[in-house]
């Protein structure tokens, strides 16, 4: 799936990494724990989360995450879109809360993926 | 026989928005290094886990990451209150982060088993009062270690 497709299904708003828009991406997680996705996540190219803070970027980046999407309304601050800016990182923000979001994204082809072996 | 490479790093304790921007800078190096991208991201990861847990527990500390032919260590030093109960501490969620902690997305008691996880050796060296050091590695591929 195009990282436009997800802010399409999500009508999102693109808060950076407009030239990375057409990146396909292949599954995804969703979770407010940046403890557990770095536990459980592997291969995960787009991260849901409600928390606004410059460790989900940080998060994603020690992932090699694409896209991270700021679900339930969250706008994060602008350090928090610089540094994913710098890392490359799309971000989007929704309206969504994580659920829907998660489920929109799901039932059009976006799975879940492996996690990691323990 | 050359020297290894070394970077030394000094984690701040008192920002835990800066946590993490050690594990970014040596992420950064290693690819400009070429190196595996799968050594690049266990590193990275564990170091990043590391990191975390010294800006919440022990006001900060310092990290070096040495590259040797064979394998990258990773050892994470500070003087903080140190680990009463190493083996407690390894357990899967078990956590002593404050609730503010968890508000900020960690303390869900993963660290230590995640940094674990994503090395080959891991040594937890603490005495209460004094501080812990962590010592990781990471062997390369192709490495007979």
């Amino acid at each position: 799936m195009k990282i436009s497709t997800i802010a399409d299904l999500l009508d999102a708003q693109v808060l950076c990494g407009e030239d990375h828009l057409e990146n396909e991406v292949h599954s995804a997680c969703g979770s407010d724990m940046m403890s557990d996705v770095l536990a459980f996540v592997k291969d995960q190219a787009v991260l849901l989360t409600g928390l606004v803070n410059l460790q989900v970027v940080r998060t994603a980046e020690m992932m090699d995450m694409r896209c991270i999407v700021f679900v339930r309304g969250k706008k994060p601050p602008e350090e928090v879109i610089e540094a994913a800016r710098e890392a490359g990182i799309v971000v989007l923000a929704t309206t969504e809360r994580m659920y829907p979001a998660c489920g929109k994204l799901y039932a059009t082809g976006l799975v879940g993926g492996s996690v990691s072996v323990s | 026989m050359s020297e290894p490479v070394k970077f030394h790093f000094d984690v701040a304790g008192d920002n835990f928005s800066s946590a993490g921007e050690a594990s970014v800078k040596v992420k950064k190096l290693l690819r400009q290094l070429s190196m595996d991208p799968e050594t690049i991201r266990r590193v990275s990861i564990a170091m990043y886990e590391g990191e975390i847990n010294m800006v919440i527990h022990a006001n900060g500390g310092t990290a070096d990451v040495v590259l040797y032919p064979d394998r990258i260590q990773i050892i994470l030093a500070d003087t903080g209150p140190g680990i009463k109960d190493v083996s407690l501490a390894m357990q899967e969620g078990y956590s002593t982060a404050k609730d503010n902690v968890r508000s900020l997305g960690f303390g869900a008691g993963m660290g230590l088993p995640n940094m674990k996880r994503y090395t080959d050796r891991m040594e937890i060296e603490s005495e209460v009062g004094k501080g812990t050091t962590v010592t990781m590695e990471v062997f390369l591929p192709g490495a007979n270690a």
